[in-house]
């Protein structure tokens, strides 16, 4: 009797160790690398809660080449040095096989060389400066030629904007930005006299000064527009000065590229309702697709949360990746690098998404009025996709580089004119 | 206008006789100032063009409001409507409906035409009528050709305005034959101002050019300094587009006195943009003038008083979703007591324990300031909040084309002044003013001759918290409710203080406004980012020249 006790409490044990290592060497880990707290918190938890989403209904899916995916979500706080740490923890430490994560373009110049020393790879799914091309990374936010310089055309061709207020916080992404469209605008034939650069601090409030020279500015009888890279909240007292110093939109303008559904979802959209936001994807557009993502969203995340491109560019990677890896069989990461290339998936706005050889997306380009509810309605958009562009032709420092990580090329900063692969990436 | 089918057998002569005369006299009037029979179209033919409105694609939209515009005064709510965002398609009869959104969430409706009222209908029942800026320039301009024949002068005028800036043939035409017609003397100086604009642009008669010159000496609406700068501008050889020697000369002339009085008023329009800074700064400081300025305690957390402050005006407008317009009136003395109180307690748990120990003291409110922004957070979440502006604190104050004071700014100088005042009232002319005074001066002194000096110091700590909850409602006016509004303004409000001299409220008035000035004087040669820096540099640099401040305590008070 004892004896027969033992057996089965030995069996029990013994198959419970099993079925312990079976499941620890039958999951892929996936790393989620999203600030939690700090200043960045507001923005990039929406982007944690999608990856959750999607793992969990890759694993309804019965997951991936018969294993099960396994989240490892961590927390660098908005602290830019703590990106870096904390990727060198999950790919040391946790030994994950892919990470989706960064926000700001700050946290993931941190992360790119322990990416690159450790050989991981990244998804990185929010607009950005470009002037960059990993071999451990995939971009699959837009590129300037794929936000930036299509909203210029909008405005140059439709709106018929002759003069240009490029206002921005004073950091990376909109300093490269204004620098882009700077020498976009002067190679289009705008007079530097009709170009006017503002920058300001992060959270900045008094807008009076700046806005009233906006209104000077604009007061010379040519249509005017800004163009705003300016970042988080600062948005709202300046839209809201630019409403009580009684610029409406259709005087004056202003196309956005940081303000997308999540960011108005919190505010009083009243002074807002007609200047523009220019992204990849709209919780707006009507597509097959994109309904069932919002109704997914809205069961896992709550009913009154919003959808808004970052989190395509997050649904488009994690699509990418999957099918790479069923492609490639395994998650190493040189073959599913290689495995990437040239996958297409379904995008939310009813079209294609392909990655190409360059890690950039070939993303539709939309153009939104805002609405009093908050959302974007499109009121342009581009015939087809657009390549995303690396090293942009506009700036004469990167005029003659490409990336392309097929053979015989396989480098992220390749000279055309001289045909030599610098080996910096960034 | 209106032409109904009319039922005469059930109307007696009379009646029917005062309508029609009603009618003609009406339809006289329009053909007179508007100059065109072909105005006149029936509501039924207005609903016929209003129907086409459901399911078009926005491509085809300006054409469906060209029409609207022979519907005259009877298709304006509809345009303005559709202007605003706010008309609608109801889905079950594709009637164009004015959709105002209810307190249960549901939508008013009224016939677009009929102004007849409609049950109230759930948001999904309806659709949006869609609209874009180019249409909304359109919309602008039918309106104002419409209203052009307004009754009321300020509706003309607008009317006017708008036109000024789209000088069409037709517009032209119209507001010539509105000229004929116009009373009101400032909309008419308006018409002929774009008479005469319109008169520079087209004809090449010396002496009528030199009139219509003559005409528009002085005035400042853009388009006429935009006018004389095309009259006087160059090609890229250096030669005078403009031909006529004295027509030149004379655009040269006024085109410099305009500019003078530009120059005057881009001046007003800095020192009021500083005076405004410098009363936020004035808000922010005026409270911790008493804290750290009479009591001498460094409060690390002031900013996180002004930011309980800033949530409870969203509070209280919270509970008071009925009357958004004056929620803010109450959340002044909400913010006082609720600040007020959290200052008391923190001076009776915390600071008089380190009484004399300013180390401690700044570490400790340093703590706290930690503590009231994470139990704020999980309170209000870390995402913004939104106080909403009233209308009475939104748009502008115009005192002509180019210089306006904004009513946000300018009720935030005056409500700070006043605030101030006040604040001198109670030091100066209350007991516990005189108490304060006596225990700052001299703590044992006061102690001896009877004076409770702990509750002089929880009184005193309150009162100064109180004020940076006032100064937190005006900031929930200017910018972003979050858990991290304090510490934006935290060293703003140290750095007047010190700037003004610590102990002496004359000196935060006079610290508060000239750094406002200095700075909005500064931006628009160096740049925001760098007229903050050398701001901070300059004080730094003045600290080390007089380190008691502008306005240094002498004598006895110095202690």
């Amino acid at each position: 009797m004892k004896f027969k006790k033992f057996i089965t409490a030995t069996a029990v044990a013994l198959s419970m160790m099993l079925s312990l290592s079976a499941v620890a060497a039958d999951t892929i880990k996936v790393g989620v690398l999203h600030s939690l707290s700090g200043t960045m918190a507001i923005s990039e938890t929406t982007l944690k809660d999608t990856v959750l989403m999607m793992i969990e209904e890759q694993n309804k899916k019965g997951g991936l080449l018969g294993k099960k995916l396994e989240p490892v979500v961590v927390d660098p706080a908005s602290n830019w040095p703590l990106f870096a740490e904390k990727t060198r923890e999950l790919l040391t430490k946790e030994k994950v096989d892919v990470i989706f994560g960064c926000w700001t373009s700050v946290s993931r110049k941190s992360v790119l060389p322990v990416i690159e020393e450790l050989n991981g790879l990244l998804f990185y799914p929010v607009q950005y400066e470009g002037e960059e091309s990993s071999k451990n990374v995939f971009y699959t936010g837009a590129a300037p030629n794929q936000q930036a310089v299509p909203a210029v055309d909008y405005l140059m061709n439709d709106l018929e904007v002759e003069r240009w207020v490029l206002a921005g916080t004073d950091y990376v992404y909109p300093r490269t930005t204004n620098k882009i469209l700077e020498a976009y605008l002067i190679a289009k034939g705008v007079a530097p006299a009709d170009i006017m650069i503002n920058y300001t601090p992060f959270g900045h409030s008094d807008w009076q000064s700046i806005v009233a020279d906006v209104k000077k500015f604009g007061s010379t009888g040519k249509k005017t527009a800004v163009v705003s890279t300016i970042n988080g909240d600062a948005n709202v007292p300046f839209y809201k000065e630019l409403g009580n110093q009684g610029i409406s939109a259709e005087d004056i303008p202003v196309v956005a590229f940081s303000v997308g559904e999540e960011e108005l979802s919190g505010l009083d959209t009243g002074p807002l309702v007609g200047h523009l936001a220019a992204w990849n994807y709209f919780q707006s557009v009507e597509s097959d697709e994109n309904e069932a993502f919002i109704k997914k969203w809205k069961k896992f995340a709550g009913k009154k949360r919003v959808t808004n491109d970052p989190m395509e560019a997050t649904y488009i990677g994690f699509n990418m990746w999957a099918q790479a890896v069923e492609k490639a069989g395994t998650t190493d990461v040189d073959t599913v690098e290689q495995a990437m290339i040239g996958i297409t998936t379904p995008n939310l706005t009813g079209g294609v998404a392909v990655m190409n050889s360059n890690h950039h997306l070939s993303k539709p380009v939309l153009i939104g009025e805002i609405q009093d509810d908050g959302q974007i309605e499109t009121v342009w958009e581009t015939n087809g996709t657009v390549i995303g562009d690396a090293w942009s032709d506009h700036l004469s420092s990167s005029r003659n580089l490409i990336s392309d990580w097929t053979a015989p090329v396989s480098c992220g900063n390749f000279n055309t004119k001289t045909a030599k692969c610098s080996g910096q990436n960034f | 206008m209106r032409f109904k089918f009319i039922d005469f057998r059930r109307l007696n002569g009379g009646i029917v006789v005062t309508y029609l005369v009603k009618r003609f006299l009406a339809l006289m009037l329009l053909v007179f100032s508007v100059g065109s029979l072909a105005t006149a179209v029936a509501e039924t033919d207005l609903r016929q063009i209003s129907q086409q409105l459901v399911g078009a694609k926005l491509k085809v939209l300006p054409a469906i409001v060209e029409q609207f515009e022979a519907g005259g005064e009877e298709a304006l709510p509809l345009l303005d409507a559709m202007l605003n965002g706010r008309l609608f398609v109801r889905k079950s009869d594709k009637l164009i409906v004015i959709a105002e959104r209810q307190q249960d969430g549901d939508y008013a409706l009224v016939d677009a035409l009929s102004a007849e009222s409609l049950s109230p209908s759930p948001k999904k029942r309806l659709k949006k009528v869609k609209v874009n800026n180019r249409l909304r320039v359109q919309l602008r301009e039918v309106i104002a050709r419409i209203t052009l024949s307004s009754a009321d002068p300020d509706i003309r005028e607008s009317a006017v305005r708008n036109m000024l800036n789209k000088m069409s043939d037709r517009n032209i035409a119209m507001l010539a034959q509105a000229k004929k017609v116009e009373t009101d003397s400032t909309v008419m100086a308006l018409i002929d101002l774009a008479l005469a604009i319109n008169v520079l642009k087209t004809t090449d008669v010396q002496a009528e050019r030199l009139s219509a010159l003559e005409a528009i000496d002085g005035s400042l609406e853009p388009i006429v300094f935009n006018t004389l700068s095309a009259l006087l501008a160059q090609d890229d050889a250096g030669n005078n587009l403009e031909a006529d020697t004295a027509v030149r000369a004379k655009a040269l002339k006024i085109k410099d006195r305009i500019q003078q009085k530009i120059d005057f008023f881009e001046l007003m329009e800095q020192l009021f943009f500083g005076l405004s800074l410098g009363s936020v700064l004035l808000l922010i400081a005026t409270g911790l003038a008493i804290t750290f300025g009479v009591m001498g305690v460094i409060n690390m957390a002031h900013g996180e008083l002004i930011m309980i402050g800033a949530y409870t005006a969203y509070v209280v407008q919270l509970l008071m979703p009925n009357s958004l317009e004056y929620s803010i009136l109450v959340a002044i003395p909400m913010a006082f007591l609720v600040a007020g109180t959290v200052g008391v307690l923190i001076e009776r748990c915390v600071i008089r324990f380190l009484h004399g120990r300013p180390l401690e003291t700044l570490l400790a409110t340093f703590g706290i300031s930690l503590i009231l922004q994470q139990t704020v957070r999980s309170i209000f979440s870390p995402l913004n909040r939104q106080v909403s502006s009233p209308s009475w604190l939104s748009g502008s104050l115009d005192i002509n084309p180019i210089f306006s004071l904004t009513y946000n700014r300018l009720y935030i100088l005056l409500f700070a002044l006043l605030v101030f005042f006040i604040l001198q009232l109670v030091l100066k002319r209350t007991s516990l003013g005189l108490n304060v005074r006596a225990v700052s001066q001299n703590r044992s002194m006061a102690k001896a001759i009877g004076i409770r000096t702990e509750w002089v110091d929880a009184m005193t700590f309150g009162l100064g918290s109180g004020i940076a909850g006032i100064a937190g409602v005006a900031l929930s006016q200017l910018t972003n409710v979050g858990p991290n509004l304090g510490q934006a303004y935290i060293i703003d409000s140290f750095m007047v203080v010190v700037f003004g001299g610590v102990g002496n409220l004359w000196g935060t008035l006079v610290g508060g406004f000239s750094l406002g000035i200095l700075n909005k004087f500064l931006e628009p040669v160096t740049g925001a980012v760098l007229a903050n820096i050398i701001i901070l540099i300059s004080i730094i640099l003045f600290i080390q020249k007089r380190p008691r401040g502008l306005f240094p305590q002498k004598g006895r008070a110095a202690g």
